[in-house]
């Protein structure tokens, strides 16, 4: 865009302060390396304070909710699993009931048992690279090498299970794709007892680093009611002290069979929904999330593992919003059908999106090397955000 | 409170602007409503004791081909219960009071509406593109819609 067009969308300056330095409208982005993506950010700085930041979407659009009109629900879903590319399982699971609610499809236990056992290891994956680029992000290059060491454990047992390293399509109407071997059952089990050991080790390197909370703590902070106005969801909106989890307070694909605990921000190195109770929920997510695989694990009963589905499957007319709790936050699919065997409308709400729409609100006079800790605190994937 | 009994409280309060209940056969129910009174209904929804919707998670906009329809689903965390409103606008100038000062978070969704569907939101502080180019033509989710061939120069040819 060109510079008029910069200064048509961003609306004028506040001028709060009376002793002004030159101020400057710059871009951060669309290829900032810590944007996670193709992100671009205008931002009006007066000297290293940032008065401003406005973000600028859409560079990864990729028309999913238009070609999911276009397509059979079976070949939409694939698409929904491309939206958030760390979260492959999560997105393809929230599809999958979204339609199996519509259309009344049951899944058998042992599908819903495999759905949460890959769902909370791409949870684990997608922790651990948010771990490690947030790390990247504020100048520490060690712990992005140490995330993707295990995370590499947990894609190659997703790759056993799906055939995918990245986007796995694993869960599908009515089902999952491939069932669990004794080989498969036996690295998860390895996977979580080496993610527990190096847990410790995570912490001794990132979380209680001086220099890393320094940069985090009492930084962007996002007050509880900030939070749900903005609509937050997911670790953001725990870090801020909301005690919700939709895998406990709208549980789905038997959640609440599991025990686990649902971890809020404390403000232990500084204020409740600082950028560093943000990291943290998702450093014990991961525990919470070993938790889980291993209860799934032990409990996994036999059985089929996908439901016979018509091939040309006509959904009733009516329409459905099914939520579910991804990586990021509350993804849900509202699916409008009137009878064909495609659907009228889909439309995704995604976490990513939803959290990116409050940077302009916290990140007002702030340091500009704080922008960069907030918004990967946030943990946005570019790819969900444009859809 | 599930959907009737909120139903049956926004008649009383806002009588027939409230469109008569109707029970679906499958999936989800929904709140349907004059669209001059959803900002006041909304306002309501957040404000009331026994409501409370502190959360609006999603606005969706459909093309009905006769006409545009604006879903807004809200959650209350602290009641923790759900409801979905519906509004019916006219397709060839689709016009509706902006939430955003209810729920600032309505103010991506709402531009991302505007932007795929063309529904215009009044009292919005920024309605703007947000997805595609400010310069772009049409509004793609619409049924209607023909993608273009050429953009700037680009063809897809």
């Amino acid at each position: 865009m060109s510079e008029a067009n910069v200064t048509e969308t961003a609306p004028p300056a506040s001028r709060r302060d009376s002793l002004r330095t030159e101020e400057m409208l710059l871009n951060m982005g669309p290829q900032h390396p810590s944007t996670h993506g193709v992100l671009r950010l205008v931002v009006r700085t007066d000297g290293e304070m940032v008065r401003e930041s406005w973000p600028q979407i859409g560079f990864l659009h990729r028309c999913f909710e238009k070609i999911a009109e276009s397509l059979p629900y079976a070949q939409a879903l694939p698409y929904a699993d491309r939206m958030d590319y760390l979260g492959s399982v999560n997105n393809g699971l929230a599809f999958c009931l979204g339609v199996e609610k519509l259309g009344a499809i049951e899944v058998s236990e042992r599908a819903a048992h495999l759905r949460v056992i890959a769902a909370e290891l791409n949870r684990i994956a997608s922790h651990l690279i948010a771990f490690g680029t947030y790390a990247l992000d504020l100048g520490a290059f060690t712990p992005f090498i140490y995330g993707f060491r295990e995370r590499e454990m947990a894609v190659s047992i997703l790759e056993k299970l799906s055939g995918g390293r990245l986007l796995y399509h694993y869960p599908r109407i009515g089902g999952v794709a491939n069932d669990l071997t004794p080989e498969i059952a036996s690295d998860i089990r390895a996977f979580l007892v080496q993610m527990r050991k190096v847990w410790p080790e995570y912490n001794a390197l990132l979380s209680d680093n001086q220099i890393f909370v320094k940069r985090t703590a009492n930084v962007g902070v996002v007050t509880r009611e900030q939070a749900i106005a903005w609509g937050f969801t997911g670790p953001c909106l725990r870090a801020s002290g909301v005690r919700f989890d939709l895998r406990k307070d709208q549980p789905y694909s038997l959640y609440e069979r599991f025990a686990f605990d649902v971890p809020i921000g404390e403000g232990t190195k500084g204020t409740t929904g600082d950028c560093w109770d943000r990291y943290w929920v998702r450093m014990v997510e991961i525990l919470e999330s070993c938790r889980i695989v291993e209860q799934a694990l032990d409990g996994i009963p036999e059985g089929p593992v996908l439901t016979k589905v018509p091939r040309v499957l006509k959904l009733p007319k009516g329409e459905v919003y099914v939520p579910c709790e991804n990586p990021r936050g509350e993804l849900g699919f509202y699916i409008v059908s009137d009878g064909d065997p495609k659907a009228l409308r889909i439309k995704s709400r995604g976490p990513s999106f939803c959290n990116l729409s409050i940077v302009n609100e916290i990140c007002r006079d702030v340091l500009l090397a704080d922008v960069v800790a907030i918004l990967g605190s946030i943990d946005i994937v570019l790819g969900e955000v444009d859809r | 409170m599930n959907p009737r009994e909120i139903h049956t409280l926004l008649k009383e309060r806002f009588g027939e602007a409230v469109r008569d209940w109707t029970e679906p056969e499958v999936g989800d129910s929904s709140l349907d409503l004059d669209s001059g009174s959803l900002h006041d209904v909304c306002v309501l929804l957040r404000d009331d004791s026994a409501l409370r919707f502190d959360f609006l998670r999603l606005v969706s906009a459909v093309d009905r081909t006769d006409r545009i329809e604006c879903v807004y689903h809200l959650w209350s965390y602290e009641l923790a219960h759900s409801a979905a409103l519906r509004v019916e606008l006219d397709r060839s100038d689709p016009r509706v009071a902006s939430l955003s000062d209810v729920w600032p978070t309505a103010e991506w969704h709402e531009r991302e509406a505007y932007d795929m569907m063309g529904v215009v939101f009044e009292n919005h502080p920024h309605l703007h593109r947000i997805l595609l180019p400010e310069d772009w033509e049409g509004y793609p989710l619409r049924k209607d819609y023909v993608a273009p061939r050429e953009y700037n120069g680009l063809t897809n040819e």
